[in-house]
């Protein structure tokens, strides 16, 4: 899906060669402030790399319209971002950016309790606690069912049960429906669950790699 | 009507009685303000004694060429005066379009409110163009700098929430409408505020100054409301156009955001 050749970014990153594999769970794990967020906006083209060359689908990112990219590859930032709204106005937000066609109310209720957040469509979104900001953001990246699913800590502020049963949705989800799943994680078990190919980032650079 | 009394220089003097008063209360109090307070009367006389003089001269000497070049400095004037009060270092690329939109909103404005509306003649009477002109520039000149202000503040303190809204496949117009409709609010507010009041918590200055000289207060209200509307267009023009390009410089040609 992803192949990177020669990465340099700033003193922050750089990777001589690195594959992401299409329809496949991809967990990178690494010590915070290693570089896992920088490598994930990198893929979104959120920023470019000062050196290299990123290729998606064998087409290099410089050469693709990026919002048409980042509507295919799309980013949760690993802080919970809530806009000005209610619960709704923050589910459709994705959609509403992406000009898709908005979905059906029982589809809203539905990816709401796929991440266990049990809450009124017209409830001011900012009122939420930051594991539920956190569960209306990853509700609002599932509801748009991108091709490729960059997300870093999706379940950072989350308990072990809940992170378990989300995610489990997730990677089920993205399994059965052929999609790519790109998740930085700093939790081992997490990695080890679910991932089907582990990218360990240390210091900016590669320090692992592990199909199972 | 009667003509209006003139202020003889003993009466002008006797004005100033206000400053020392309030000269006298700063220092009494012990308010760090008095050289302000000096400098800025010294400047407000120097400069309207100037401008008197230069007025009477392009008054008296009607000539397009005057009038064209006193346009072009206001608008020299209050580009560099926006500059100057912004909060923040104002990057090359967002000062070439706040000179652009003040140049474009405020000129279109001004000749369709001197040309179409008041319907002047000749074109560059300096007695209708240059005060139309002064109030035009300058109110448009504040709105602006409401407008730098919001946008860049909105910019950095929701960096967060744009960049957010990018790797979701917002386009950066998208990504900064929130911010950019708050800024353009902020900026022409104090202009609408300014009208809800009018002629009943304040008597406007062109106005106030129509009438002393002995218009009519009936045409001095039409005056009036008529460059109320022509100012609020002109700002809310010029806003327009410095947001709608101005959030621009603040993305990449890869829609990055580059704060």
């Amino acid at each position: 899906m992803f192949i990177l050749k020669n990465i340099r970014y700033k003193n922050i990153l750089s990777i001589d060669s690195l594959e992401i594999p299409s329809g496949k769970v991809t967990c990178i794990t690494g010590e915070s402030g290693s570089g896992k967020s920088t490598l994930l906006k990198l893929l979104n083209n959120l920023i470019s790399p000062d050196e290299g060359e990123i290729l998606f689908k064998g087409n290099s990112v410089d050469k693709i319209n990026p919002v048409e990219l980042r509507r295919k590859v799309v980013m949760l930032s690993q802080n919970p971002v809530i806009f000005d709204g209610t619960v709704k106005d923050n589910l459709l937000a994705g959609l509403v950016f992406a000009n898709k066609q908005l979905p059906s109310q029982q589809r809203l209720s539905e990816v709401l309790e796929q991440v266990r957040l049990n809450k009124e469509f017209e409830q001011n979104a900012d009122s939420l606690s930051g594991g539920e900001k956190q569960r209306l953001s990853l509700a609002r990246v599932l509801l748009m069912d991108p091709e490729v699913f960059l997300l870093d800590e999706p379940s950072s502020s989350l308990d072990e049960a809940t992170e378990h049963f989300i995610i489990d949705g997730l990677v089920n989800h993205t399994r059965q429906s052929g999609k790519t799943l790109i998740m930085v994680t700093h939790s081992k078990k997490v990695a080890e669950v679910f991932s089907d190919y582990e990218i360990t980032i240390a210091d900016g650079k590669v320090s692992g790699r592990r199909y199972k | 009507m009667e003509s209006i009394i003139d202020l003889h220089f003993w009466q002008l003097a006797a004005a100033y009685i206000f400053i020392l008063i309030l000269m006298f209360l700063v220092r009494f109090k012990g308010i760090p303000r008095e050289k302000d307070i000096l400098i800025s009367s010294l400047r407000m006389t120097f400069q309207l004694i100037l401008v008197g003089y230069v007025l009477s001269y392009v008054f008296d000497n009607s000539n397009p060429l005057f009038t064209i070049l006193i346009i072009c400095l206001m608008e020299t004037f209050a580009i560099f005066n926006i500059y100057k009060r912004a909060k923040i270092i104002i990057p090359k690329r967002l000062k070439k379009i706040i000179a652009l939109s003040m140049v474009t909103g405020s000129i279109s404005c001004l000749l369709y409110f001197l040309l179409i509306v008041v319907r002047i003649s000749p074109w560059y009477d300096p007695r209708y163009f240059i005060p139309i002109a002064g109030m035009i520039v300058g109110n448009s000149m504040t709105g602006v700098t409401l407008g730098v202000n919001r946008l860049v503040e909105g910019i950095n303190s929701q960096k967060h929430k744009v960049e957010a809204a990018l790797m979701l496949g917002a386009t950066p117009k998208a990504a900064s409408r929130q911010i950019v409709n708050n800024a353009f609010d902020s900026a022409i507010l104090p202009t609408v505020n300014s009208m809800v009041g009018m002629g009943i918590i304040s008597l406007p200055g062109m106005m106030t100054g129509q009438i002393l000289s002995g218009t009519s207060p009936l045409v001095a209200v039409k005056y009036q409301i008529a460059i109320m509307l022509g100012i609020l267009g002109s700002v809310s023009l010029t806003v327009f156009i410095f947001l709608q390009l101005g959030y621009m410089t603040f993305f990449n040609s890869r829609s990055q955001l580059e704060v």
